[in-house]
């Protein structure tokens, strides 16, 4: 059993990180806040050319054919960056919808709670959203639409929001520690004070445990598996989100700090792919099957 | 990323497996959590019985993958817990192995394995508990021997203990880490008083230990003069580590019970408390893929654990106790009769933030060594 990242899953990483520091760095983040509602097509097609949404088509038809393991650690990254736009249900549709692998068209789709991310944006929809009526999101950088009928969510899909809810978990557990271990008061770094110390432990713990959830879910495809990441993962965003605020103190709750970006957005995608009550009674139910 | 095993490794499980099933209907009666005696028999004549079949040496002989799999088994199997092996197999016999000369293996490794010599553990003190390096009991040099007094507590398996891996202070001016030593004490010196301690839960699981100018051969240290504190973490780490694997195991097979019981009883129609037995169905499935990516990490270093076992330790100890509370909202008011399965257990699970390291000392350990968080004054 070899439960690690591989070299190869590593460059990946590696390389999704380089290319999105370089092209949604803190600055773009900032413009992107400013124009609500606007997709970068040039930063889509530039994600395409590099294979983030082909990433799972069989080479022959002109993906990278790498499996689950690999999307879940570019979504991770991709969660960490903030990066805006309905990257899941574009990644989705690469294998039918032309244009989708390349970054050219943007799909969106229905979500689990009848929520539809980027609608004015895209150029392609998935599910019914005839008479869907704008919402003044609360995350600015996910334009939402309400619809009345709830889509099922593809499990996939469930796991890649986790993978990027997973990235928000750690981004925000590293920003804390950064905070903790430069902001002085009481002529100490706060990082020296337990109260601080111990919410960013938890922070980890919960990042942590998530992470192996998470890995784990993709490398088993497991239903069961992909509820447990799910819920995992959801609460280490979200609450890590809440942490890290707490942690910034007043610098937290200001609009130019990114982590309200987070907090956010950790709150959009907690119901993309529907209500966290269906994982908990699905995994409730499982408990009655006698395992294999 | 891979959670297959390995033909050997698959190899290796299907033998255990086998003879599990044979060596089972072997064991004698479980004898009574009161009958000291009997429990060191029976926890023994279980090590006596795996070391005859090859097994003695899993704990930390093997490779993190295979006594995962050896405790997964075991524990799905229904076999004997570790029990009064604990410290031997999983305290002091890694650290003799890690730190011992070669005599000190051969004198107490054997013992360990063939199930002859039990140990216990003498490191907490009244005054030096989550401070351990507080400790004061004191060791002066007479000729090739320590004179030890002082007192030791939590020391569970005191009272059918052979041998004690001891802390004691050689060094009382050095500064508080580097003036400690790490000691095998025979447990029939005289000076000794072992007195029992009774739990919360009623039972008497450990002791304080009395030492009066107990005479401890300089032979019987491990490692250097005043450097037990690092040959101490060797031991930490270990305990840390792989140790809660079988009980992860048995988490989940009791979470089942408990989700079956709430389906007789009539519980199963609160869906707050169906929700509450889906997350924690969560819980343990995730705390089993930390523990094959922690084991997986091991693997991929010295076989030492690190100190991902914090982690780790952190979050099962409070998933445990969440797992018998919900116990109790399943139970209702039966939860109070202490001849219910899961009342005991719960009361047991109190301890799980608190022993081998309280979960306020984990943090710190997380905060400062892995996140990097300056240290506090």
């Amino acid at each position: 059993m070899r439960f690690q990242l591989t070299d190869d899953q590593r460059a990946l990483r590696d390389g999704v990180r380089e290319l999105l520091t370089r092209r949604f760095g803190p600055q773009q983040l900032r413009a992107a806040v400013e124009e609500p509602g606007r997709l970068d097509r040039a930063l889509w097609r530039e994600l395409g050319a590099a294979g983030f949404f082909a990433l799972r088509l069989p080479e022959e038809e002109g993906g990278v054919g790498l499996g689950l393991p690999e999307a879940v650690l570019a979504f991770e990254e991709a969660g960490r960056a903030l990066l805006p736009g309905p990257l899941v249900a574009t990644h989705l549709a690469a294998g039918d919808a032309p244009g989708a692998a390349t970054g050219e068209t943007v799909v969106t789709d229905v979500g689990g709670c009848g929520l539809v991310e980027w609608l004015a944006a895209a150029d392609v929809v998935r599910g019914d959203a005839a008479g869907a009526v704008p919402l003044r999101s609360v995350d600015p950088l996910t334009p939402l639409h309400r619809v009345a009928a709830a889509a099922t969510a593809d499990p996939v899909a469930v796991l890649l929001t986790a993978a990027e809810q997973l990235g928000s978990a750690t981004r925000a557990c590293e920003l804390a520690v950064q905070h903790a271990r430069t902001r002085e008061q009481f002529g100490q770094p706060i990082g020296a004070f337990q109260a601080v110390k111990h919410l960013c432990a938890q922070m980890l713990v919960r990042a942590e445990t998530a992470r192996a959830a998470v890995y784990a879910a993709a490398v088993t495809a497991d239903p069961a598996d992909i509820d447990t990441a799910r819920l995992l993962a959801d609460d280490a965003a979200v609450r890590g989100a809440r942490d890290c605020l707490q942690v910034h103190g007043g610098m937290g709750f200001t609009w130019e700090f990114e982590v309200h970006l987070h907090l956010k957005r950790t709150w959009v995608r907690t119901y993309r792919t529907g209500d966290a009550t269906e994982s908990e009674e699905r995994l409730a139910a499982e408990l009655l099957v006698e395992p294999a | 990323m891979d959670l297959t095993y390995t033909p050997e490794e698959e190899e290796f499980r299907t033998r255990l497996r086998e003879w599990l099933g044979k060596a089972l209907q072997g064991l004698p009666p479980k004898p009574s959590p009161d009958d000291w005696p009997g429990r060191r028999a029976y926890d023994l004549g279980w090590q006596r019985m795996l070391y005859d079949a090859g097994y003695g040496d899993v704990h930390w002989g093997a490779s993190p993958t295979t006594r995962l799999i050896y405790l997964e088994e075991t524990e799905k199997a229904g076999a004997p817990y570790v029990g009064a092996g604990f410290v031997g197999l999983l305290h002091a016999g890694p650290t003799i192995a890690a730190e011992g000369t070669p005599e000190q293996r051969a004198r107490w490794l054997p013992p360990i394995l063939r199930g002859q010599e039990v140990w216990c553990q003498g490191f907490s003190e009244p005054d030096a508990g989550s401070d351990l390096a507080a400790l004061r009991t004191r060791a002066r040099r007479d000729g090739d021997h320590y004179v030890v007094s002082g007192s030791k507590i939590w020391t569970s398996h005191a009272e059918v203990a052979d041998w004690c891996e001891l802390l004691v202070r050689t060094d009382p001016d050095a500064p508080k880490h580097r003036g400690i030593s790490w000691l095998a004490m025979p447990m029939d010196a005289p000076g000794i008083t072992v007195r029992p301690l009774k739990t919360l839960a009623g039972s008497a699981e450990f002791a304080e230990v009395f030492l009066d100018e107990v005479r401890v051969p300089v032979a019987n240290r491990v490692g250097a003069e005043n450097d037990g504190w690092r040959v101490t973490m060797v031991t930490l780490s270990f305990e840390r580590g792989t140790a809660f694997v079988g009980e992860v195991v048995a988490c989940r097979r009791v979470l089942r019970e408990l989700a079956a019981e709430a389906r007789a009883n009539g519980r199963w129609d609160d869906p707050a408390l169906r929700r509450r037995l889906g997350r924690l169905n969560a819980e343990f499935r995730a705390l089993w893929r930390l523990t094959q990516w922690n084991v997986s990490e091991a693997e991929g270093t010295s076989g030492v654990p690190g100190v991902g076992g914090s982690v780790f330790k952190l979050r099962y100890s409070h998933a445990r106790q969440e797992l018998y509370d919900t116990a109790a909202d399943v139970l209702g008011p039966a939860s109070l009769d202490l001849d219910r399965p899961w009342t005991l257990d719960r009361l047991s699970s109190l301890s799980y933030t608190i022993a081998a390291g309280t979960s306020q000392i984990q943090r710190n350990i997380v905060a400062e060594r892995i996140l990097g968080l300056p240290k506090g004054r």
